[in-house]
């Protein structure tokens, strides 16, 4: 049986009669030990998807089960690594991670609870920053402290959400080894989600493409053949890799973008005529000025594949 | 030029031009005594003080300094329960004031952590506080008088006793500075980052370590900004207490003054009065900045 399932999962957003349906008949089965990346388009629900599998938040219709078991809420067995690292400013390093290790294992003696966070510490390589507070940290520093304490909690699948995108291409080709390099020495099953193709295929065993929202769904699931330890340098030219990318790229570009997006959007014309302060503004406007011409104007664009 | 520029002309030179300035309007406002000797209707000779001026009765600074000295050359001497030094006075004030803000310190910070963190609690008490929020010092102190009619609290152990006058002024500037604790708290705490619950959330905290480990640091900046606020309004609120309850102190000082119509003592009042507030302003920045978390 799959570690991780969801069966015809929907989320939406809004009240009842506007409802937008951000993720539609999701079905996904990760199997133990597995490193999937999710690829999509921002804005597609892909946080909404590992929000879910979180536990942050409940699908409207569906299930999501982790070992058989229905997902309710957050727990330990699932460790989430935030888009925007979420760590605590007012903590250390040490104490960030520290929190996570005290609140999963309670009853461990406080030595060990500290070599533990010292052991995940040195992990990401971040021990000479140990003592200092996330503000003093570079991005890709925090993003590390943020993998720490994902991982210090020994969850049994680890959920990585765009874990890399804030950050620089020379930071983000480190952690990305790193994030492997990690993966391979614990053997976790890995949940990634990523809007970068090249960094799916790198990373992952499997790669499911998300396609665009609203309604966004997941795609077949292609599989990357490519052996390990992957090679960013050679990989580039390996027909293998060019293939895949082009099968991801053309369902995110052709069968996901299959809908039509239609966008209102206000056109903001120049002023070039004058406005006229004698007409249109009553005494008691309670901040209400007149409306100018330009901004009257909208149009409707259509987004074509 | 050098040591001129170290001086920090600037922060001392202006400021000092701002307060000459105002003496010197008061200069111009202040009434101007002159003495003259006359003879009057039955012959004698007799010296007439007239004070003339825009405000005739307003003592001018030499006056007010003059009259003043006594109280600033020996500010902690006690000549009487009513005659004291003024260092001394503003002790007195001080102490009561500490009481009352400290007390409204530990009411409103946790009401503010409900109002932030309970949708319902604030549909349910926000009117209220709204209400009384802009209630003046001057009208809580009568319902504090009722309140503590006959009442007399002595603290065990010690030879501390509260009279109904002094819980009544206590009571004031508790209720009236708690009140930027209880907004400002209730504002920090709907301000947390949805990032740092979620990390609650997801390391399955348990509800006394998201508020000691995330509501409480999240949330200091916030609460800190109120303490300042309170403790400005809790010395406002001392004198119209100490006013209307007679108490020995620096506002209670001023009133008494003010019914003996000496009047330069009421500017030394109120001078003392402003240094003061802006020094405890000035402590309570400094503090905020210590506990700055974000």
């Amino acid at each position: 049986m799959a570690l991780l399932e969801l069966t015809g999962v929907s989320k939406g957003f809004g009240p009842p009669n506007k409802r937008t349906e951000v993720l539609h008949d999701i079905n996904l089965s990760i199997e133990e030990g597995e490193f999937v990346a999710i690829v999509g388009y921002s804005g597609a629900g892909k946080t909404t998807l590992i929000s879910l599998i979180a536990g942050l938040i409940r699908p409207d219709s569906g299930k999501a089960t982790l070992k058989g078991l229905e997902i309710t809420e957050p727990g330990p067995d699932r460790g989430v690594v935030f888009q925007n690292y979420s760590l605590l400013p007012w903590l250390t390093v040490f104490e960030n991670i520290y929190l996570a290790v005290d609140q999963m294992f309670p009853n461990w003696a406080a030595q060990k609870k500290r070599a533990h966070t010292d052991r995940y510490i040195d992990m990401v390589n971040l021990t000479p920053a140990r003592e200092k507070r996330p503000g003093e940290l570079s991005g890709g520093m925090r993003q590390r402290v943020s993998v720490a304490r994902a991982l210090s909690t020994e969850p049994q699948i680890l959920l990585l959400d765009e874990p890399l995108s804030a950050l620089d291409a020379l930071t983000r080709a480190t952690l990305q080894d790193e994030i492997v390099r990690i993966w391979e020495q614990d053997k976790r099953t890995v949940v990634m989600i990523t809007n970068d193709v090249d960094e799916g295929i790198l990373m992952a065993d499997r790669i499911i493409p998300l396609s665009a929202g609203p309604k966004a769904t997941l795609g077949q699931s292609i599989p990357v053949p490519l052996a390990r330890p992957r090679n960013r340098k050679e990989l580039n030219h390996q027909p293998e890799f060019k293939e895949l990318r082009r099968t991801v790229i053309t369902y995110l570009l052709g069968e996901g973008r299959k809908q039509r997006t239609a966008v209102t959007r206000k056109l903001v014309l120049p002023d070039l005529v004058p406005e006229d302060l004698t007409f249109g503004r009553p005494v008691f406007s309670f901040g209400r000025r007149p409306v100018r011409r330009s901004e009257l104007k909208r149009e409707i664009v259509e987004i074509q594949p | 030029m050098n040591w001129i520029r170290r001086l920090k002309i600037d922060d001392i030179v202006l400021p000092l031009l701002g307060i000459a300035a105002c003496v010197l309007i008061w200069y111009g406002i202040a009434g101007k005594s002159t003495t003259k000797q006359i003879t009057d209707d039955w012959g004698d000779v007799v010296s007439v003080t007239k004070r003339t001026g825009i405000s005739a009765d307003l003592p001018s600074p030499g006056e007010t300094w003059e009259a003043s000295r006594p109280y600033i050359v020996q500010p902690f001497a006690k000549r009487g329960e009513l005659d004291q030094g003024i260092l001394s006075f503003t002790w007195l004030s001080l102490k009561l004031v500490a009481q009352g803000y400290f007390l409204a310190l530990l009411i409103g910070t946790p009401i503010g952590f409900f109002l932030g963190l309970s949708k319902t609690f604030t549909r349910i008490f926000d009117p209220v506080i709204q209400i009384l929020r802009p209630v003046s010092p001057l009208a809580w102190l009568p319902l504090g008088m009722v309140l503590f009619l006959s009442a007399k609290v002595s603290i065990p152990g010690t030879t501390l006793i509260y009279t109904a006058s002094e819980l009544a002024a206590i009571f004031t500037i508790a209720i009236c500075s708690m009140w930027p604790t209880v907004m400002n708290t209730a504002v920090g705490v709907r301000a947390i980052p949805q990032d740092y619950l979620n990390v609650a959330k997801v390391l399955k905290l348990s509800r006394s370590k998201t508020l000691w480990k995330v509501l409480v640091p999240a949330t200091l900046p916030y609460m800190f900004t109120g303490f300042r606020l309170s403790l400005g309004i809790a010395w406002l609120v001392i004198v119209a207490a100490e006013m209307l309850t007679g108490r020995p102190g620096i506002g209670g000082f001023l009133w008494q003054q003010y019914n003996a119509l000496s009047y330069a003592h009421i500017i030394l009042c109120i001078i003392t009065i402003g240094v003061i507030g802006y020094a405890l302003d000035r402590l309570m920045s400094v503090i905020e900045q210590r506990f700055k978390t974000i």
